[in-house]
């Protein structure tokens, strides 16, 4: 009798609480206004098409997401950050593409012990000493990427290298990642005034005469494609550009509307690309491009990964969301399938995951896309990792 | 260092001051005799250059786009100074501002929404693609060239213009004493709209002229607008002359600082230091001119009139 | 004049009851989150009650405030990054260090008029911003996290201010009392004479009045309020990065006061409050909030002269 009793308290109470968690929110902070709304545009709409391809539902809960819009500022980014974590029944957040903004912004989630999944920014103090249990991210920490561009260089035998990159923390990031694994000689560096200079007349003659091997080059969004016209036209189109970040699907249809076939064939390393081969990529890529007309960006990529991996722990845990320890537990297996293949995350919950050395080319619709060319780094792991105490 | 590296980066120098002219000569127009603060000339520059690319997208031809994208913004510069700017030359400077703030926000958002956040990109038109030789060997970007050709043909069309002809006499008298302007019967509400949408159109062409070597962006008229203020106020406000010489002056020193701080500071400073610095100063650089310049002239290099 | 100064004061009391309350008011409507918004119109506040003392009450149209704000974060930021966390040497230096910047900027913008101040004191600012930028070890643009909030021990007293509500009583208590620092100043001696350089400053030089020492000393006072707001700031949020001393932050500042009224006491609280929920209403409505945002600026300076605290505020102006 008792027992019967308490077995029907149990179901009641199991009841109960999946009848109380029926949906799953998730908030998304990324940038929807000011010119750098196209990167957060691109993230929205992979966010979309994730959650169109999961169904609306993870496990049994509705997946409900919450946009919100940094305006590119830290303040406006923490300010919103605070919006969804107090006035929100807010379950796990994720976004974020720029480091600052993600820098004022985590300490709001992660002190209400809420999990945290960057979908872009990768920090070196989050990776280093100052991670945390409950923050994860799921593209890169900044000097990867650079440092496995720096590997292609060696593999190339090139010997004297200029660096041109933006005088701001990712770019030094990158100068800094590409010279910790380049073994020949640097000889001469450009860190330009971020982001009002949009010429390079002065550098570039610089560049000339300096007559190295390959140029080495680091410029996001607008000032990508503005680097790389004024680089060809600068008559240095002879000399090698070795870039990261700088060519991605966002820049490549601006570049191909102005003719710049000079780009065609350059080379860049990244841990992903559209013409990786698995079938959740190929979903990925295929449907993004019917739904949206263009390639995603790798900015895209990552945010469907984030909501897969978000899926995957919901599903591990049956459902409670509410259960941080369970859901970090189910977070750190990384057990999703990701359009990059195979992913796991290290110590600091950042990716070990491959980079790739990658080619711009032309598909067979006549689109500029990039195609991978080999590998640069394999399963590696950021050198902030040894300084995290997790 | 060889000769021509250095006269390279003066070219350099010289394009960018080029470039700034146009911008700072219709600023400094508007400025200098309607006493108007026009933060939103920054955003007439973006537009030019949306038209024009626009239009090279349209037409496949980039000149045809800036013959058509030229009547454009100077349509538009008459049409917001009809709407919202003409009510504000009676206000103080505070009030221009801040309206004229408000008017970036705006005129941002429209551009978003008309032309996407993305932006337009446009091919360089293919007779100026491609470099031309110069004596000492020097190998130089065709279209850079042609950017400081046009302004030095600009430059010397707004002199000739301001000094020789009845509209120049209009302008000059309205610059030093606009009350006189007026009391002769002259129509000022005319005067002031033509020297605007003189002033968007002369905007509307540098936007116009970096269209294929940058893109056309949002935002992109803000990154510029300040230093075109530094410019004017180096020069004098009202004064054409004046701008054209602070144009070229923060442009080949700008363009200078980027070009030998570091070698300079190398020699100065340990290695660590230096490299730290550079990039520091050389930012700094054009801002350290203006305050010196208002340090030692509180009214500019060629002051037209007090204020 | 008596009824508008009536309505002045009781318009001024509601507004100050609001900050007083929103604590218990606004979880209680379930929007906790409006506490943080109100806390930092308050910090807002005091920096435009600041710049609103050179601009308002002194006719200097400084487009640099955003640097004193900055200059104040950064200093506590920066202590706290080397682990001097004792409120009693951080807020001190800082308001030092802003005042110092105030007082070397001040001296040689001061030099100029019109809008060439206008312009100086952005390239000053520029110059701080840029500085900012620079500075590798402190975080370069990507700012610096403030892992603790100022300590203030002494002596067996131990004031934490790491509880969001002691901090939120705390900016308000401070907010009253810069409020009533500068009225004591616009009503003194001092304050007449800095109000009479706007109008007719040749006039009282002729009389021997030291108008330059006095409007550099505003402008120093007027540094140190934004360096204090600064550190109030910087405290709140837990990070500083030198976006929070780009111009367009110097630009919403001035919108404050310009909203609330200029040379009117509460006119840049008013204003400060009015251009925050404003902002944060329009942008939860839609992305293109700058849309509307932006027209309703300039119709607000076109036919709302005296700003929105002129409505209520100008018994003060005049008495």
């Amino acid at each position: 009798m008792i027992k019967q009793f308490f077995t029907a308290a149990v179901i009641l109470i199991l009841m109960s609480t999946t009848a109380l968690a029926e949906s799953i929110k998730i908030g998304f902070v990324t940038t929807l206004t000011t010119g750098a709304a196209i990167i957060g545009v691109d993230q929205k709409k992979a966010v979309d098409l994730a959650v169109e391809h999961i169904g609306g539902k993870m496990g049994s809960l509705d997946v409900k997401i919450v946009y919100e819009d940094d305006e590119f500022n830290p303040q406006k980014g923490k300010q919103k950050t605070e919006k969804l974590i107090k006035s929100g029944d807010i379950d796990i957040v994720a976004g974020y593409i720029w480091s600052h903004v993600l820098l004022a912004s985590a300490p709001v989630v992660l002190n209400a012990n809420k999990i945290l999944i960057s979908a872009n920014a990768g920090p070196s103090p989050l990776a280093g000493k100052n991670c945390h249990k409950n923050f994860f991210n799921i593209s890169w920490q900044n000097d990867q990427t650079p440092m496995a561009l720096g590997e292609v260089l060696n593999q190339r035998g090139i010997k004297s290298l200029y660096i041109l990159a933006p005088n701001y923390a990712a770019g030094k990031d990158m100068v800094a990642g590409v010279e910790r694994t380049f073994k020949g000689k640097v000889v001469g560096k450009d860190m330009t005034t971020w982001p009002t200079q949009i010429d390079w007349s002065a550098e570039f003659t610089k560049v000339k005469s300096a007559k190295p091997e390959a140029v080495f080059t680091f410029y996001p969004g607008k000032h990508g494609a503005a680097f790389l016209k004024q680089y060809a036209q600068a008559g240095l189109s002879s000399t090698p550009l070795y870039s990261v970040y700088t060519l991605d699907s966002l820049s490549l249809p601006r570049l191909q509307q102005a003719k710049m076939t000079g780009v065609l064939g350059t080379t860049m390393t990244q841990f992903w690309s559209p013409d990786m081969d698995n079938a959740q990529n190929k979903r990925f890529v295929a449907d993004f491009k019917k739904k949206y007309g263009s390639y995603p960006s790798f900015y895209a990529a990552q945010a469907y990964d984030s909501i897969f991996l978000i899926k995957s722990a919901v599903e591990a845990t049956g459902g409670k969301v509410s259960d941080t320890n369970a859901m970090r537990a189910a977070l750190e297996k990384a057990n999703f399938p990701s359009v990059r293949g195979k992913v796991r995350f290290g110590n600091n919950h950042f990716p070990i995951q491959n980079f790739y050395s990658r080619e711009v080319v032309v598909d067979s619709e006549g689109k500029w896309t990039t195609k991978i060319t080999g590998v640069a780094l394999k399963d590696h792991q950021d050198v902030y990792a040894k300084h995290c105490k997790l | 260092m060889e000769i021509s590296f250095v006269v390279e980066q003066l070219l350099n120098g010289f394009q960018l001051g080029v470039l700034l002219f146009l911008l700072a000569a219709g600023l400094t127009l508007v400025f200098g005799i309607m006493d108007l603060v026009n933060l939103a000339h920054g955003s007439i520059y973006m537009i030019g250059a949306f038209f024009a690319a626009t239009m090279t997208l349209a037409l496949d031809s980039f000149i045809l786009g800036i013959i058509i994208a030229l009547p454009m913004t100077l349509v538009l510069g008459m049409v917001l100074e009809f709407i919202a700017l003409r009510t504000l030359y009676s206000r103080g400077h505070m009030d221009q501002v801040l309206a004229t703030f408000g008017l970036i926000l705006f005129l941002n958002e429209l551009v978003r929404i008309i032309w996407g956040p993305a932006g337009l990109a446009i091919p360089l038109p293919l007779l100026l693609d491609g470099s031309i030789s110069l004596p000492l060997g020097i190998v130089y970007p065709t279209y850079r060239m042609f950017i400081i050709l046009i302004g030095i043909i600009v430059a010397i069309g707004l002199y000739y213009l301001v000094s020789k002809t009845r509209l120049g006499m209009l302008i000059r008298a309205g610059a030093s004493n606009r009350t006189m302007v007026g009391a002769l019967g002259i129509n000022i509400r005319l005067l002031f709209t033509a020297v605007f949408g003189l002033g968007a159109m002369l905007a509307g062409l540098a936007g116009m002229l970096i269209a294929p070597i940058n893109q056309a962006q949002i935002g992109m008229g803000e990154d510029i607008l300040i230093l075109a203020f530094v410019v004017i106020v180096i020069g004098g406000i009202g004064s054409i002359r004046g701008a054209f010489i602070a144009a070229i002056v923060a442009g080949v020193i700008d363009t200078m600082g980027r070009a030998f701080l570091d070698v300079l500071l190398l020699a100065l400073l340990p290695a660590n230091a230096a490299e730290a610095a550079g990039p520091a100063l050389s930012s700094m650089l054009i801002y350290f001119l203006m305050a010196v310049v208002l340090i030692f002239r509180p009214q500019g290099l060629f002051p037209a009139r007090n204020g | 004049m008596r009824l508008k100064k009536n309505v002045q004061e009781i318009g001024v009391s509601c507004l100050f009851i609001l900050f007083a309350i929103i604590p218990i008011l606004a979880p209680a409507i379930g929007e906790a989150f409006y506490v943080d918004v109100f806390a930092r119109i308050m910090i807002w506040s005091i920096a435009a009650v600041g710049l609103n003392l050179v601009l308002g009450y002194g006719g200097m149209i400084s487009f640099g405030h955003a640097a004193y704000i900055g200059l104040g974060g950064y200093t506590i930021a920066i202590f706290s990054f080397h682990e001097i966390n004792n409120g009693f040497i951080q807020w001190p230096v800082a308001l030092l260090i802003s005042g110092l910047a105030a007082l070397l900027f001040g001296a040689l913008s001061l030099r100029t008029r019109g809008v060439y101040f206008i312009m100086i004191t952005l390239a000053f600012a520029q110059m701080v911003y840029f500085l900012g930028v620079s500075a590798d070890k402190y975080g370069s643009n990507d700012g610096l996290n403030i892992w603790n909030r100022s300590e203030f021990k002494i002596y067996g007293l131990d004031f934490s201010i790491d509880d969001n509500l002691t901090f939120y009583y705390l900016t308000f208590t401070i907010l009253i009392l810069i409020v009533f620092l500068v009225r004591r100043l616009v009503n003194s001696r001092f304050g007449m004479a800095i109000q009479g350089t706007r109008s007719n400053e040749s006039r009282l030089e002729m009389l021997g009045v030291p108008t330059y020492v006095y409007k550099l000393t505003a402008f120093v006072i007027s540094g140190v309020i934004c360096g204090l707001a600064g550190i109030l700031q910087a405290n709140f949020e837990r990070f500083v990065s030198p976006d929070m001393m780009d111009w367009p932050r110097s630009g919403e500042l001035m919108f404050m006061v310009i909203m609330g009224g200029m040379g009117t006491l509460m006119g840049p609280v008013l204003g400060a409050t009015a251009f925050l929920v404003l902002s944060e209403v329009l942008s939860s409505l839609t992305v293109h909030w700058h849309l509307i945002f932006g027209p309703l600026l300039i119709i607000l300076v076109l036919y709302a002269r005296g700003g929105l605290g002129g409505i209520i505020d100008r018994g003060q102006k005049d008495g």
